[in-house]
């Protein structure tokens, strides 16, 4: 420490090059992304970086039925998808944890989906809802349950349907681990005194089990903000915004914009609508995990 | 029917019912997967066959010989491209593991102020969907000339991975007594010492599980590759998935094969780390 001129405290110090490498990777290109937004920068013309046409490309999105379209695809999808996995991760939790024998199996198994990547799941699920080779239609005409393909990836609800069951598939797991690893962490005394005062298993499960495990679904919900736009290389796997946009998401309309039709600066304009969002629902859910902490007196 | 008996009936049948239910959950989760295992191993007629053939005739390795030899037109380097990701991947996840650790130990060892707020900023940059991040890091990498290079992905996964390791990190380190740093300086360390001597070991399996998930993110992540990567030079597996596919068909087996290598390095890390991982989210996470 004696090297330095001015002492830097040592958590400073300890700090400082996470501080530095999240300044030069994301903090500064996220400055340059939002100058850019006010600019009508095309990639393939350079010079158009350093025009400013002010707030045009805002106004131009905000004007614009399809990305407001995007937007609210984009939110819809997050809320139900994030529902459908606290809700199936709590089923499938309560269930393991009912189990006596091979449990460990059973949370191995439970995490499998956590390790396919992404772009991985797209492709998968992409196959597997292909209407002439897919696994669901094939097993749905061998069943003698319907006698045409359906459509999985062609019809817009039906795709939009496809992308959430992949979604969900992928990301249960990480709610399922989560809050199995809270119940294992529940306190028996609370439960036992509960069922001497003949509370129904619905009640202690209702008022006991579950404020415990709050901070858990929320930690996970918080982990899941963190990738909020995993669903991105899902959906450009499986429909890439098709048909018709019907699927189309903010991202994948982000990418569209900025990678084929060259237009950076509007892409940018889009991207800061995702950033807001993403940032929306992390300190959204950071904060719910906070209080959920401190009204169980975790806090220190 | 006396009660004792009904009582009996219906504890069985809420038993097969949970039994039935977790076997659907479980079949779940698992098929999807083992589909394309399955698929990876069978001749392409098959795959394409209608009606659909459910017992396999034959299973070969022709896709993963194809996989592995290609060579020539239309076939895809996978080999480079294992190498490609297998390099990023891990000097990322070095790289943002030693800045993790000094992070995280700070976090967890040191008081100051403003040490929520900056613990949320890290997180939130963490946030910042990679498709509205990749288009400024296009803008600078080729400005800078790191597009196409292994240096620039490996920058980029660093970042992508310090936030979430510092959580982890974090938790790790307050699962160590303070009073156990303290007791080595008492005795005549320095708090160096006291950290690689005392504390690091005692946090080493920790470490060691959120090594393996930074390792797992990079080795999985497209967004960021897709557009940071043109060529075979620092393509990793994920890009070359799109390999598979051309404007309208797409080569399924191929493609499974690719899977399968690309999920047994994840698969083998995940079940050594599952314990510890499950441990360090759950600890930093409540205790925070």
């Amino acid at each position: 420490m004696k090297l330095l001129p001015l002492r830097l405290p040592t958590w400073f110090l300890l700090l400082l090059p996470a501080i530095i490498i999240l300044l030069s990777v994301v903090l500064i290109p996220l400055v340059l992304s939002l100058y850019s937004s006010f600019t009508p920068y095309k990639l393939t013309r350079p010079e158009t970086l350093y025009k400013w046409i002010g707030e045009y490309n805002y106004v131009k999105i905000a004007g614009d039925a399809n990305f407001w379209w995007a937007f609210g695809r984009t939110v819809f999808l997050l809320t139900i998808a994030l529902n459908l996995e606290m809700l199936l991760g709590l089923g499938i939790a309560l269930l393991v944890n009912k189990v006596t024998w091979g449990q460990r199996w059973l949370r191995t198994i439970m995490m499998f989906p956590m390790m396919f990547s992404p772009i991985l799941v797209g492709f998968q699920f992409k196959f597997i809802f292909n209407d002439n080779v897919g696994l669901v239609n094939n097993a749905l005409q061998s069943l003698g349950i319907t006698d045409q393909a359906l459509p999985w990836l062609v019809d817009g609800k039906l795709a939009m349907f496809s992308i959430i069951f992949a979604e969900v598939w992928m990301s249960t797991s990480v709610f399922a681990i989560l809050i199995l690893a809270g119940l294992f962490a529940i306190p028996r005394d609370p439960l036992e005194a509960a069922k001497v005062d003949g509370c129904t298993p619905w009640q202690s499960f209702r008022h006991i089990t579950l404020p415990f495990l709050m901070p858990f679904i929320y930690i996970a919900l918080a982990i899941r903000s963190l990738d909020v736009a995993r669903a991105y290389d899902i959906v450009k796997i499986m429909t890439n915004g098709g048909p018709a946009r019907r699927t189309e998401l903010l991202w994948t309309m982000i990418g569209r914009t900025g990678y084929v039709d060259a237009k950076m600066g509007l892409a940018n304009a889009m991207g800061y609508a995702s950033i807001i969002l993403a940032v929306f629902f992390t300190v959204y859910f950071f904060r719910k995990l906070s209080a959920s902490r401190s009204s169980l007196g975790f806090d220190n | 029917m006396d009660i004792n008996q009904q009582h009996r009936l219906k504890s069985y049948c809420l038993k097969a019912g949970h039994l039935i239910l977790l076997f659907i959950a479980m079949s779940i989760i698992c098929l999807p997967g083992l589909w394309i295992v399955l698929n990876s191993f069978r001749p392409t007629v098959e795959i394409m066959a209608k009606p659909p053939v459910w017992i396999p005739n034959s299973l070969s390795l022709d896709h993963y010989r194809a996989m592995f030899g290609a060579v020539g037109e239309g076939g895809v380097p996978v080999g480079r491209y294992f190498m490609n990701s297998l390099i990023i991947s891990l000097t990322s996840t070095v790289i943002s593991m030693l800045v993790a650790i000094s992070g995280g130990y700070a976090f967890a060892r040191y008081r100051f102020r403003g040490k929520s707020v900056i613990f949320v900023t890290f997180m939130l940059t963490r946030a910042v969907p990679g498709v509205a991040l990749s288009l400024p890091l296009f803008i600078v990498f080729a400005r800078v000339g790191i597009i196409d290079t292994h240096f620039g992905l490996i920058l980029a996964y660093v970042a992508m991975n310090v936030p979430f390791s510092i959580w982890l990190i974090d938790g790790f380190f307050r699962q160590v007594p303070k009073e156990l740093g303290e007791a080595a300086e008492i005795d005549g360390c320095t708090r160096w010492q006291a950290f690689w001597k005392v504390e690091f070991p005692v946090a080493k399996a920790g470490i060691a599980s959120a090594a393996i998930f930074a390792f797992l993110t990079s080795w999985n992540e497209y967004a960021l590759a897709s557009q940071l990567t043109r060529s075979v030079y620092s393509k990793t597996m994920p890009v070359g998935l799109l390999d598979f596919t051309s404007e309208f068909t797409i080569n399924w087996g191929g493609m499974c094969a690719l899977a399968v290598l690309m999920i047994i390095p994840a698969l083998v890390l995940t079940f050594i780390v599952q314990k510890h991982l499950i441990s360090g989210l759950t600890f930093g996470g409540i205790k925070g």
